[in-house]
């Protein structure tokens, strides 16, 4: 050791520390991880015993077929449509039940209003504002939510999702983004933010980059409600009933494929550009699959998920109710302030194959994404007016007969909803990952862009051949 | 994510609980963590169950997924076992402390920094040999910590048996065995953190061999770096990490957090014991 005079400063010790790092002759840190791992390999053979007669592993039974080459992307393409099938087929029912007994209270809530003699301002308000956009929230988005979010939480715990970015490596491989990615897309898929989040487990900045900002192309639960809703009442409705919830669940697929798509096309542009790099190694266990407990999965996806998003989601309704019914009530020259808007907005909606009350409502609903189709039907059906049929068959009649919509403005409408930028709570979750102003902006204008720039091609191309809207 | 639930105020009766009596003594506390007297983290290999570990513990419902990765930020929990109150802190998953990842490096700073009074590394013992690798790790950082070996009921299925008085005795540190989804197990794993903490257990860890260049370099640095931290108590841990040209470690020697660190390990290990003896007073 060095006689130091003088108290030894953090500085000399990092120099001294760095010096002696030069006078190793190979590598330090593979030294020292030989050593670790040799020494944890003979304390684990001393107390370790393997009954080698054991049956042959079930795991890596299935596993040959689950991730097996031909099988696997088959298998998970399979699994996902029979998920989306069955969560059609459930919020279908539940939708229609929620829709009519809340809708029920509306009309008790009106009538005592009108009983006590309150001001039309107040009941419009209070029931036609802000307890009508809860009531489209809660009726919309619970039953697709309570049905999905359990079953995906079951796949998850019987530990499917690693397999997933098992099969999906390869691809992820080729468009130079990292095969975790999958994982934090399968995060997504409950909410974006958390998908961003999720990210952490990805070692390298630049393919940790790649995943948060492609990660709004994965449906998050806020959106799927809108887009089962798009699905059952314009594709499934083409098809006779026998096989029209099926249909639905193809459209649902086709729509996440697309986004899947449009998350290789971004990461491989990205790679090539701004995050220029080659995708780096990564070794992921295939943990055993383990038996879900139903109970608790019941338990964790109906209440801390499910609930939690919904809770977020009523928070962000009730004050977007009161916004809408302002802007359709305030008058300005004869016109309410939503006719100006969606009047201003007309245009370049319709360019893009929707119209100036859907851009509108998305503007509205850049807090939340789960808010777009309440605020949308709000938008449509002003203050006052009464709905007889119930759930998918009441929009269904508010959107094709009353708004003159088409497939075409379904269409883009659904892939407006998959590209378009992601919420607020997300733009922020992505602010606070990267610390970064520029990643923030880049990670909620390119899916803008490519949005804009997909919808308005998709409708050009469609009324070229001819279709409506 | 972590919300809570109503704590129950005694464990279930289990099969375990008949034959332990101070399993009894168990109260999970939720997130109510107002004050507590002793901090316990849960470190281990991704996948190993640490979540389910504090989930039994603390009565909470932290979202448990069977893939590695699945915890990305601390969650924190409490529970109070034979009259002590515990925070429990449940850490990523990861495979080393050489850390790459975010999340991996929210454990190991957590594991340096956050001065736990006991670590427990929660380890596969399906997969022992490779969960090692991070207790070994850990072991170097500090000598109060215990072994979860976790999942035993995966392994008896695979027909792996562990001997964990033998794994004790290798590493010095107590091995526990436990299956955290059923609550095997868990009464006694509580009662080795309590003892090590209470120093009645008397823990020696094991060293891992490293070759004599670099023993000597240790030499060397291990006194400069306790002139500059003095009462550290992981010098050459440290001193490894400056070898490997670890920034953060870099980082927190010049900026003095390690100095701080040593510091505060004067103190008494018990940040809240005011607040506690006047609740406890209230009673």
């Amino acid at each position: 050791m060095q006689t130091a005079h003088h108290p030894v400063t953090p500085e000399e010790v990092l120099a001294r520390a760095d010096a002696l790092r030069r006078t190793f002759r190979t590598s330090f840190r593979d030294q020292v991880v030989e050593g670790i791992y040799s020494q944890a390999q003979t304390l684990a053979d001393r107390s370790v015993s393997r009954d080698h007669g054991k049956k042959w592993d079930l795991d890596q039974r299935i596993d040959r077929i689950v991730t097996s080459p031909w099988w696997g992307l088959p298998i998970m393409m399979a699994l996902l449509t029979g998920v989306l099938w069955v969560t059609i087929v459930g919020a279908n029912f539940f939708s229609d039940l929620l829709f009519s007994a809340l809708f029920k209270v509306e009309d008790w809530g009106v009538s005592a209003f009108n009983a006590l003699s309150a001001p039309w301002w107040l009941t419009g308000f209070v029931w036609h504002g802000v307890y009508r956009g809860l009531a489209w929230v809660v009726s919309v988005m619970l039953p697709p939510m309570a049905i999905f979010f359990p079953i995906f939480t079951i796949l998850e715990d019987l530990g499917y999702l690693p397999r997933i970015a098992f099969n999906l490596d390869w691809m992820f491989r080729k468009v130079g983004a990292h095969g975790k990615q999958s994982l934090t897309m399968a995060m997504g898929f409950g909410c974006n933010a958390a998908g961003v989040v999720a990210t952490r487990i990805i070692d390298s900045p630049r393919e940790r980059l790649i995943a948060i900002l492609t990660n709004n192309f994965v449906p998050c639960n806020g959106r799927w409600p809108t887009l089962i809703m798009l699905a059952t009442i314009f594709v499934a409705a083409q098809f006779p009933p026998m096989v029209a919830s099926l249909a639905a669940a193809g459209t649902l697929l086709g729509v996440v494929l697309i986004g899947i798509l449009f998350t290789f096309i971004t990461s491989a542009v990205l790679t090539r550009t701004l995050l220029k790099g080659a995708a780096s190694a990564f070794s992921l266990e295939l943990p055993p699959y383990r038996r879900p407990s139903i109970l608790r999965t019941l338990y964790t996806s109906l209440i801390d998920r499910t609930l939690f998003v919904l809770m977020r989601a009523m928070a962000t309704a009730a004050p977007a109710g009161a916004v809408i019914w302002l802007l359709a009530n305030v008058k300005l020259g004869g016109q309410s302030l939503a006719a100006w808007g969606v009047e201003g907005l007309n245009p370049f909606g319709h360019a893009l194959g929707l119209d100036g009350a859907v851009l509108l409502a998305y503007i509205v609903a850049i807090p939340a994404n789960e808010i777009v189709v309440p605020t949308l039907m709000m938008i449509y059906a002003k203050t006052g007016m009464m709905m007889d049929e119930n759930g998918y068959e009441a929009i269904r009649h508010l959107l094709v007969d009353q708004n003159g919509w088409t497939l075409l403005t379904a269409v883009s409408l659904m892939l407006f909803s998959l590209l378009h930028n992601p919420c607020g709570t997300t733009i922020l979750t992505i602010w606070k990952e990267t610390k970064s102003m520029r990643w923030t902006l880049l990670g909620t204008f390119i899916p803008l862009g490519i949005a804009f720039a997909v919808c308005f091609a998709v409708a050009n191309i469609a009324r070229l051949f001819g279709a409506a809207g | 994510m972590t919300r809570t639930t109503n704590p129950l105020p005694d464990a279930p009766p289990g099969h375990d609980c008949s034959t332990c009596p101070s399993f009894s003594h168990l109260e999970r506390l939720g997130i109510r963590l107002d004050a507590w007297d002793r901090l316990v983290a849960l470190a281990g290999n991704p996948n190993t169950g640490k979540s389910s570990v504090f989930n039994a513990l603390t009565g909470l419902k932290q979202h448990v997924g069977n893939w590695p990765g699945k915890t990305v930020s601390r969650a924190e929990g409490g529970f109070r076992f034979n009259g002590t109150r515990y925070k429990i802190v449940d850490l990523p998953g990861t495979y080393s402390l050489l850390s790459a990842s975010e999340d991996e490096e929210i454990s190991r700073n957590f594991i340096l920094f956050g001065k736990p009074d006991c670590i427990v590394v929660v380890a596969d013992a399906t997969a022992l040999e490779r969960n090692l690798n991070l207790a070994l790790q850990v072991m170097e950082i500090t000598d109060r910590i215990v072994i979860c070996v976790n999942l035993l009921d995966e392994a008896r299925r695979k027909g792996i048996e562990v001997d964990l008085r033998s794994l004790s005795r290798d590493l010095g540190v107590p091995c526990v065995g436990t299956v955290a989804r059923t609550g095997e197990g868990l009464p006694n794993l509580m009662r080795a953190v309590s003892e090590v903490i209470d120093g009645t257990a008397i823990t020696k860890p094991v060293r891992t061999h490293v070759p004599a260049e670099v023993e000597t370099a240790l030499a060397e640095l291990v006194p400069m770096i306790e002139e500059v931290a003095p009462g550290l108590p992981n010098a050459r841990w440290v001193a490894f990490r400056l070898l490997d040209g670890d920034l953060r470690i870099r980082e927190a020697l010049l900026n003095g957090d390690l100095s701080h660190l040593a510091e505060d390990q004067h103190k008494p290990a018990n940040p809240a014991a005011p607040s506690l003896v006047s609740i406890h007073g209230s009673q």
